[in-house]
């Protein structure tokens, strides 16, 4: 049953990340994607990291998607739907480097599966506790500071896109 | 239970596919799209290694991946928002100079 749901979240990724790149119309773009990141989630749920499953759909299928779209339809983009994809030359040099890249990592999968030290948190352990209680009660300990770098980044990000947003910047003096 | 490899071939899969979308496409929405795929490829690897080795941090690091991109799509639609203002055109190949 995992196998089945393995290989339908598989296809539905790969099917509509493909379409995403190579669809004109970046609308169409931008909803492929989203099917794409459902996919992902998907796959978290089979992993059995629900949690972040839960916010992959939120943050990525919801937020992120949300402001891309507004920005699409924000924008006139009949002049971009338009034109051709690439150039011959540089759809055929990135379409070479990607399998170069592809080849590459399938090498580096080959070589053998990642052995380390065994982590304390087996999915049995974060099954019987839950997945957001685990991963909340490591944020707030072994990970506290990194997690207050991270609201500060947020801050910044917010204030850095209102700046450049708005109508015109501002005199220098 | 499917293996860990799987994982890893389909994140793989989809890494490459946000790669050919940087160096195919020159419209700037799609590559950053693209790079937004490229930052899932490598969530879903941090999370299928995370189980195969019993550790919680590689969700954690999901989790800081997330906010980082959060950050950036901001950010970063709000710079194509204004050089389309200024260029009117988000085509890559017009974006040539770093001053307007």
């Amino acid at each position: 049953m995992i196998t089945f749901f393995f290989f339908l979240f598989a296809v539905v990724a790969i099917a509509s990340a493909i379409a995403m790149v190579l669809h004109k119309n970046p609308v169409y773009s931008a909803l492929f994607l989203i099917m794409t990141f459902f996919g992902v989630a998907g796959f978290y749920f089979l992993l059995e990291a629900q949690f972040i499953a839960i916010v992959q759909i939120i943050v990525y299928a919801g937020a992120i998607m949300v402001l891309f779209l507004f920005v699409i339809m924000l924008l006139n983009l009949r002049q971009e739907t338009r034109a051709p994809i690439g150039r011959p030359l540089q759809l055929f040099f990135g379409a070479g480097f990607s399998i170069l890249l592809l080849a590459q990592i399938f090498l580096i999968i080959r070589a053998g599966t990642l052995t380390s030290k065994v982590g304390e948190f087996p999915p049995e352990r974060i099954n019987a506790m839950g997945s957001a209680e685990t991963l909340g009660g490591v944020l707030f300990t072994e990970y506290l500071f990194p997690f207050e770098a991270a609201s500060v980044l947020l801050l910044v990000g917010m204030i850095g896109a209102i700046i450049l947003g708005r109508k015109q910047l501002p005199k220098e003096k | 239970m499917v293996p860990t490899d799987y994982y890893l071939i389909v994140a793989a899969l989809l890494f490459t596919i946000g790669v050919l979308g940087v160096l195919m496409r020159r419209n700037a929405l799609i590559i950053f799209m693209s790079i937004e795929l490229m930052l899932n490829a490598v969530n879903l690897t941090f999370v299928a290694l995370a189980r195969q080795l019993h550790s919680i941090d590689g969700q954690i690091f999901v989790f800081f991946v997330m906010t980082v991109a959060a950050a950036e799509v901001a950010v970063g639609l709000a710079i194509i928002i204004s050089i389309f203002r200024l260029k009117g055109t988000v085509h890559v190949d017009a974006i040539n100079l770093l001053r307007g």
